[in-house]
Formats: structure tokens, sequence, C-alpha cells
């Protein structure tokens, strides 16, 4: 498989951002309440004018107070997860890591937790998420450093595997000792990925550390190809490397925090869709970058779709994404390997 | 326009690999490093880049330590041509060559006109115009390793320093990447280069400097250097260099191990 001439990129993005906006037009019709695609046209036009839509009052309220905030929630997750894998496959020069990988997840997913547990506002979820993730990534880092070893790749992922189950630990603990009617119910089905609870408050307060990670991520693009070259390379190129790993690590924790904060933990977007980007459109993170974030936003869209109407029973998008997730994921390394052979 | 050392002492961590080091290396000549296996060729170069700092002493560019330049300005002037890596992510011959422009660019810009034309220029060249959309895991090793020497170029540094740009290629790229190496001279750069062919000094270096087991063992011209008794000494095996008629016109000195015994 060919990546796309860089000419064409252009026309590849904007057709995945068109099938995006088809996407979420969809996942706003379809659901337990039907609704029209002309209904649902006409509600989101009318919001936007600012005027009555003339539909009965509980088909807006579908559409906008249900369906908008958890379709949002869902593109801004997978666009987030995925920015952030994206990155951090830059930064470590490795394709196979990603925030679940690193644990990265699992540290934001325990701050989080915490949080939650102590009944703290939003605001307090997100920063302790952000700790947590910036505390695993430390010590993944640290770790690897310090290990050492012939092969960087192996370690850095062996090491995100056990800062990852050592945090697993701190959540078990967590869970232990919350209150088992209303609290452990509530971060169980929480850590598992889940949009059930995202309201138009919630989705808002997402996108702050979403765009605060992300934004930097996207200036810096031009910058971040020359950081995937072995170290010496780079620094002789003229980059500042050690101001621009920070920087790129704090972003891309910073995204994975706020997603995990909304939805929890959920696996292999952000390792499968950066890899996907990279196979349509070349290694060049100024194009992986924003394909991997309309591709992230299109894929969470479908699933999260999928789980709340395929199914009797609502499926936590955290455990369909691990479904699809795995057998993807093996046939991209299989593909990849088959490439650079 | 001076790459020097003064009182170099270099290695990393403590352990010394050489100590008080004199080299200057000045614009439009060839120096060529000669050492055996683990005699620190990779440290001095990786010191004379200022990617390690130097254990005592000092390395100067322009008459100005390497650690009081900024990391841009620096990168304008040195360039590094490292052993070509296994581990790079699928980039377009193209994309890796333009990474050389990066010190010419802020943070936040992206490639502009005048970059895409070094890169371009810098391929044509090396005569690799024809794979700059291939991607560099579908080159082949000498071919990765001139896209590499491309980057360095798209730099526009005055000095070139190599690792072994020579190695792993074979006899007819060997004779590419040192025509280069002269073309470069003729231009008007300074180049470095490490290299484990005595040959490749005698071919087109000015001057060689030879270094074993942790220190400086001869500097001189290539002509006042490379003879049988220092090469011999450098790599502990009897070397002799004799003369062989060229085409060239003037008889021309290669390298030969010998038995080490009159014949």
């Amino acid at each position: 498989m060919a990546s796309v001439h860089p000419a064409r990129f252009g026309l590849v993005l904007a057709l995945a951002c068109a099938l995006l906006a088809g996407l979420a037009l969809a996942s706003l019709a379809i659901g337990r309440f039907p609704v029209g695609f002309g209904e649902v046209a006409r509600s989101l036009a009318a919001a936007m004018a600012g005027h009555a839509s003339g539909l009965a009052a509980n088909v807006d309220a579908v559409i906008r107070e249900v369906r908008a905030p958890r379709v949002l929630a869902a593109m801004l997750v997978g666009a987030a997860l995925s920015g952030a894998g994206a990155a951090f496959q830059s930064l470590f020069k490795n394709p196979l890591v990603s925030p679940d990988i690193l644990g990265v997840s699992a540290g934001c997913a325990l701050g989080a937790g915490a949080a939650v547990l102590l009944a703290l506002p939003i605001a307090a979820v997100q920063a302790l998420a952000f700790g947590g993730g910036l505390l695993a990534v430390a010590l993944v880092v640290a770790i690897g450093t310090w290990v050492g070893g012939r092969d960087p790749l192996l370690t850095l992922v062996l090491t995100g595997v056990v800062v990852g189950s050592l945090f697993g630990a701190g959540i078990a603990l967590v869970k232990l000792v919350a209150d088992p009617y209303n609290e452990l119910p509530a971060i169980t089905f929480w850590l598992l990925g889940s949009f059930s609870s995202a309201g138009p408050r919630e989705a808002a307060a997402a996108l702050v550390p979403a765009a605060i990670g992300i934004v930097p991520l996207a200036l810096l693009r031009w910058r971040v190809d020359a950081l995937s070259l072995p170290e010496d390379e780079a620094r002789s190129l003229g980059l500042a490397v050690t101001p621009l790993r920070i920087a790129v690590i704090a972003c891309a924790t910073l995204a994975t925090a706020g997603s995990v904060a909304l939805a929890g933990t959920i696996g292999w977007v952000g390792l499968v869709i950066p890899h996907a980007a990279r196979l349509i459109a070349g290694a060049a993170f100024a194009r992986v970058l924003p394909l991997s974030l309309v591709l992230g936003a299109a894929f969470m869209l479908v699933v999260d779709t999928v789980c709340r109407t395929a199914f009797p029973i609502e499926v936590p998008p955290g455990v369909a994404t691990a479904l699809i997730g795995t057998p993807a994921f093996i046939a991209l390394l299989a593909l990849s390997f088959r490439r650079s052979a | 326009m001076t790459l020097a050392t003064r009182d170099l002492t270099y290695g990393f961590r403590e352990r010394i690999v050489g100590r008080a080091m004199q080299v200057a290396i000045d614009a439009g000549e060839v120096v060529c490093l000669l050492g055996p296996n683990g005699s620190g060729k990779t440290t001095l170069l990786r010191t004379l880049l200022g990617l390690v700092p130097p254990l005592a002493g000092e390395v100067t560019l322009d008459g100005r330590p390497l650690s009081q330049w900024p990391v841009r300005a620096r990168a304008m002037r040195l360039a590094y041509v490292p052993q070509a890596a296994e581990s790079y992510f699928d980039f377009s011959v193209l994309e890796m060559v333009e990474m050389g422009r990066t010190a010419h660019r802020g943070a936040f810009a992206r490639p502009g006109a005048r970059d895409l034309e070094r890169a371009h220029v810098a391929l044509e060249r090396l005569g690799i115009e024809a794979l700059a959309a291939r991607p560099i895991h579908r080159v082949s090793g000498g071919e990765r390793q001139l896209a590499l020497i491309a980057r360095a170029l798209a730099t526009e540094a005055t000095h070139i320093l190599m690792d072994e740009p020579a190695a792993n290629l074979d006899f007819g790229n060997q004779a590419r990447v040192l025509e280069e190496i002269a073309r470069l001279r003729a231009a008007g750069a300074a180049v470095v280069f490490s290299t484990h062919h005595p040959d490749h000094a005698l071919r087109i270096a000015d001057r060689v400097v030879m270094i074993r087991a942790g220190g400086l063992m001869a500097a001189g011209t290539t002509a006042d250097v490379m003879n049988s008794e220092n090469l011999s000494a450098l790599y502990g095996r009897p070397v002799e260099v004799a003369l062989v008629a060229s085409g060239e016109g003037t008889p021309r000195r290669v390298c030969v191990p010998s038995s080490g015994r009159p014949a």
C-alpha cells in the first residue's frame, strides 16, 4: 500500500472531513428516538441562526441536548487521543506507543478517579488527571532510561506496561474505598470508557484541555519530524531538543487527561489511528497530525453510535475499541513490517 | 572560518577518550580522521560538533567556544553526516533532506520555497533527485547515506563533519562520496571525515589526523603523515604505502597490508 502523493493530501484531508461531517449528521439522527436527517439539519441551522426551528420541543431537545453533546464528546475524545498518540509516537521515535500503552491513560485515570472519589469539581478532575498522566510519563521515561537495553522500542513498551499496571493497582485501591452503591458503579462504568454521562457542560469542559493540548502540537507540526530523528541528528540540525520534548509531552498528556476525565480509559485509538494516518499520508507529522485528528474523531463517533444503538444494552465504547483495535493493530503491524522489510 | 580545538580532552561521563588535541580545520580543506576500531573517532566528531561537551580545553568556531554559540546559529555552520540509523520513520528522501533546513526557520514556520529549492539542489548535486519521493526505507544503504550527505548540503554549513560516510557503501558509491567531498572542498567548504580506509585519505585528504588509544598519534599533511611507519603503528599491523601507475598521469600512492618480511 503506497501512501498518497503529498500534493494530493489536501484532497484526502477534505474527503476525511466530509466523511466526518456526514457521520456526525447520521449519528444525530440515529437512536432510540428516530429523527429524520431533514429535522437534524433544520434544528441545527435554527440553533446556529438563533431562531425557532418550528419542530416539536422534544425533537429539538433530543438533537441539541442529548445527542449533540455526545457526538461532540466522542469526536473530541477520538481526536484528542489520536493526536496525542501521533505526538507520542514521533517523540519516542516509536510507532508502537500510544497514551494507553505508555501508561499515560492509566496515570490520568488514577488522578481523575481520586478526584471523583473526593467529589471535586470537573476542573480539579482534569487537573489531577493531567498530574497523574505526567507522573506516569515521567516514570516511563526515567525507568526506560535507567534500564537501557539494546532494543529501545521494546524497553519503552514494556516499561509502559509495567507503569500502567502500577497505576492500575492504584485505581483498584480507589475502587476499594469507593462507596459500593453509588461511587463504585459510576467509577467502574466510567473507567470502561463511556460517553453516557456526556452532557453539554461535560463536553464543553473537555474542549479546554483538548484544545490547549492539540493547538500547540499543530503549531509545532513542522518541527516534530526532526524530533523523531536520533538525538544527535536532531541536535546537530539546530533543534532545541529538550524544550521541544517537554512541550510535546505536556501537550499530548494534557489532551489525554481531558479525554480520560470525560470518558474514562479508551484504549487502542491512540495507537491504531496514527498508524492508519501514516499509512495513508506518509510519515510527515504535518500530515499525520491533522489526518489523525479527523480519522480519530470519525472512528470514535462510529464506535459510540454503534455501541449506543445496536445492542439491547449500551456497550461501553472502551470495550468495543479493544475488540476492533486489537486485530486492526495486528494487521497494521504486519503491513508496516512488510513495507519496511 | 576556522573550527579549532585548544588542549582538547574529549570523552563522555569522565571516561577520557583522547587528550591534549590541537586541530584547526579551515574552509576549503579536507581533513581525514584515521584510527582503529574504538579509537574514539565518533566521540571526537561529536565533540567537534558540540554534541558532547569537552572534558577539558575547548572547541572554537571563528575563535568563539562552541558552548557560546546559539544552537541554531551553530547548526547553520556545522553540519553532521551520521552513519544512517535503522529506525527512521518512513519519511521520503526529500523530506529527510529538507530537515537540513530546520535551523533556517522559526519553531512554527513551515518549509518555504527557498527551503525546498535548497533541498532539491542538494539532491541534484548528489545525483539522487530521482529518489526524492521514495520512502527512506525503500532506498539502498548507499542511497540513504547519500541522502544524509544531501541533508548536510541543504544546511549550507561551512563545515561538514562526516562519520564514516563510506561505510556500508559498495566500491562505486564510495568513489561517488569521495568525489562529492572533493566538490564540497572546491565550493569552499571544510570537510572532516572519518574512515577505515587509509586509501580514502590518500585519495582526497589535504591533512590527516591519526588517533589511537586515547590520543593523537600523528597529524599533518597527507604527504607527510601517510607513510608506512605511521600506518603500521596506527593499526598494529605492517602496512606498506606503494606507488601505482595511474591513468591520471602521476603515480598514486596506495596502502597495502604486508607480511612484514622483506621481499
